[in-house]
């Protein structure tokens, strides 16, 4: 079993490849949160507030897309940022780049469709307050969203826990580029595909034990947080 | 407050964005669409510091299956393609996607089966290994995905007088997948596999599996290296694609090539001519 014995190794050892490519794919899925987050957030809390007529399609549709195929938005985003595609002259395919963009469309409908349900129903709470005050409509979404900031923590762990845990999309935009754009995910299926299954495995549980500790940061962050602001 | 995260987070999402940009004007790297046999097998984790030590040049491998390597490079997302598959090749650079085709090197398929070989098939003839197989309706694990390795199955399959698109039967079991997954599906099932020496020599979860058929000449595998035309996508690095190509068929690239070894078994056999098909 010497190779379990060397996933081991590589972790306990510092393997600088293995911290390179962890570095990548925290790098990578918490950028596309962030960017997710300042797209998502801002669309849930806009589609929470007002009405129009075609709202209830557009409501069911961001939670459809929550279940977007990471493999299919990845092939619609390796056809735009192929050399042969309407973006291939920014020659950003096959980079970490292209990667986070792919894991950005992927979550955007997840943050929204979380925060969109969040706000509606802190709007419920606030209304007659903020319409007493006659608070302008980017004001109120402001208001909203700071104040179900702790609520709004779950969208953006669901978000991260989707880009992390997906290997689809960063397979096709990303190429698995040894030192470049090979994720955690993307090591394990190539670990598997060459019949190393313990160093696989060990990847693995490397992934889900960092998805853990940034899941229990972000739980300590909550706690400590909602505690200084009561 | 909602204001000061926002510019927090942009920049975070900046600071990093910029840190994984690439290079820009000094980027001396190229895109190589490659297959998985030359990435699984662990050539190019042996071939590239060697070229980079000597010229600098970072070489980035895309790992794909023949047809789909050769499709990338149609696209114009790689800069050369290293593949296996003469046929697909020529057509490649008849249809003006590629400069010239080289030949690189070789190794040679092998016909894997389980220890037990129910169908029989042990030896040196994969013709009739083949026939055996289809008639005992024998579990056969075919990649299915256009790769240089089903290419060779279907032509073998050709060879055998089997017409396996008519006779499949639930025994031919295409799994549209690499050689590494075709390794693992047959070592699964017990099955038979056609593979590229250098993945199975590297291979590690081999189960029952050993080799059932090899030393035909008919199994001989054949590597070739093509520059993407610069003339039909400007973006090619011709300079630096055309450096990694000169510098495997050199004196230097082919005593790499035959210096990888596994076990004391070498896996490629460099055979360039240097002047290119």
């Amino acid at each position: 079993m010497s190779d379990q014995l060397s996933a081991w190794q590589l972790i306990l050892t510092g393997d600088a490849a293995l911290f390179a490519i962890v570095w990548l794919s925290l790098a990578v899925s918490l950028s596309a949160v962030a960017l997710a987050a300042l797209i998502g957030m801002p669309l849930g809390a806009l589609v929470a507030l007002t009405r129009f007529p075609g709202r209830s399609v557009l409501v069911v549709l961001l939670n459809a897309m929550m279940g977007l195929p990471p493999v299919v938005v990845g092939l619609a985003v390796y056809l735009l940022l192929s050399r042969s595609g309407p973006l291939g002259s920014m020659g950003i395919l096959f980079t970490p780049t292209a990667m986070i963009i792919a894991q950005t469309i992927l979550i955007v409908p997840i943050i929204a469709a979380l925060t969109r349900q969040t706000i509606e129903d802190l709007w419920a709470e606030y209304r007659d307050e903020l319409t007493a005050m006659d608070v302008s409509q980017a004001g109120r979404i402001a208001t909203l969203l700071w104040d179900a900031r702790f609520s709004l923590l779950t969208a953006l762990l669901a978000g991260f826990g989707r880009a992390a845990a997906e290997v689809g999309a960063v397979m096709i935009v990303g190429g698995n580029i040894d030192g470049f754009t090979r994720t955690m995910t993307t090591a394990v299926a190539l670990e598997t595909s060459k019949g190393n299954l313990p160093l696989a495995m060990g990847l693995g549980l490397v992934l889900v034990a960092i998805v853990l500790a940034i899941n229990a940061a972000a739980w300590g962050t909550r706690v400590w947080s909602e505690r200084q602001a009561s | 407050m909602a204001c000061r995260l926002t510019s927090l987070a942009s920049a975070l999402v900046f600071g990093i964005l910029a840190g994984l940009a690439p290079a820009g004007a000094q980027d001396r790297s190229i895109v190589v669409a490659s297959t998985t046999s030359t990435q699984d097998s662990g050539l190019f984790g042996h071939l590239l510091p060697l070229f980079k030590a000597r010229t600098g040049i970072e070489v980035k491998v895309i790992a794909q299956g023949t047809g789909q390597a050769l499709d990338t490079a149609r696209r114009g997302d790689a800069d050369v393609v290293f593949v296996h598959a003469k046929a697909q090749e020529e057509k490649f650079v008849a249809d003006g996607f590629g400069v010239k085709r080289f030949d690189v090197m070789y190794n040679d398929f092998v016909l894997i089966g389980p220890k037990s070989d129910p169908a029989g098939v042990r030896g040196k003839d994969i013709e009739t290994a083949l026939k055996a197989i289809q008639a005992k309706a024998a579990p056969f694990v075919s990649r299915g995905d256009k790769s240089g390795t089903h290419s060779a199955e279907l032509a073998l399959w050709k060879l055998a007088g089997v017409d396996i698109a008519a006779t499949k039967g639930p025994w031919y079991r295409e799994i549209g997948q690499g050689m590494g997954p075709a390794l693992n599906t047959a070592a699964a099932m017990n099955g038979y596999v056609l593979a590229d020496r250098g993945t199975w020599i590297s291979f590690k979860n081999r189960g029952e599996l050993e080799i059932a058929v090899e030393g035909d000449n008919r199994l001989f595998n054949q590597y070739g290296l093509i520059l993407v035309n610069p003339a039909k996508f400007p973006s090619v690095k011709k300079e630096l694609g055309q450096t990694f190509i000169d510098w495997l068929v050199s004196t230097e690239g082919r005593a790499a090539i035959a210096g990888y070894k596994i076990a004391g078994q070498q896996l490629f056999f460099p055979n360039a001519e240097k002047k290119g098909s």
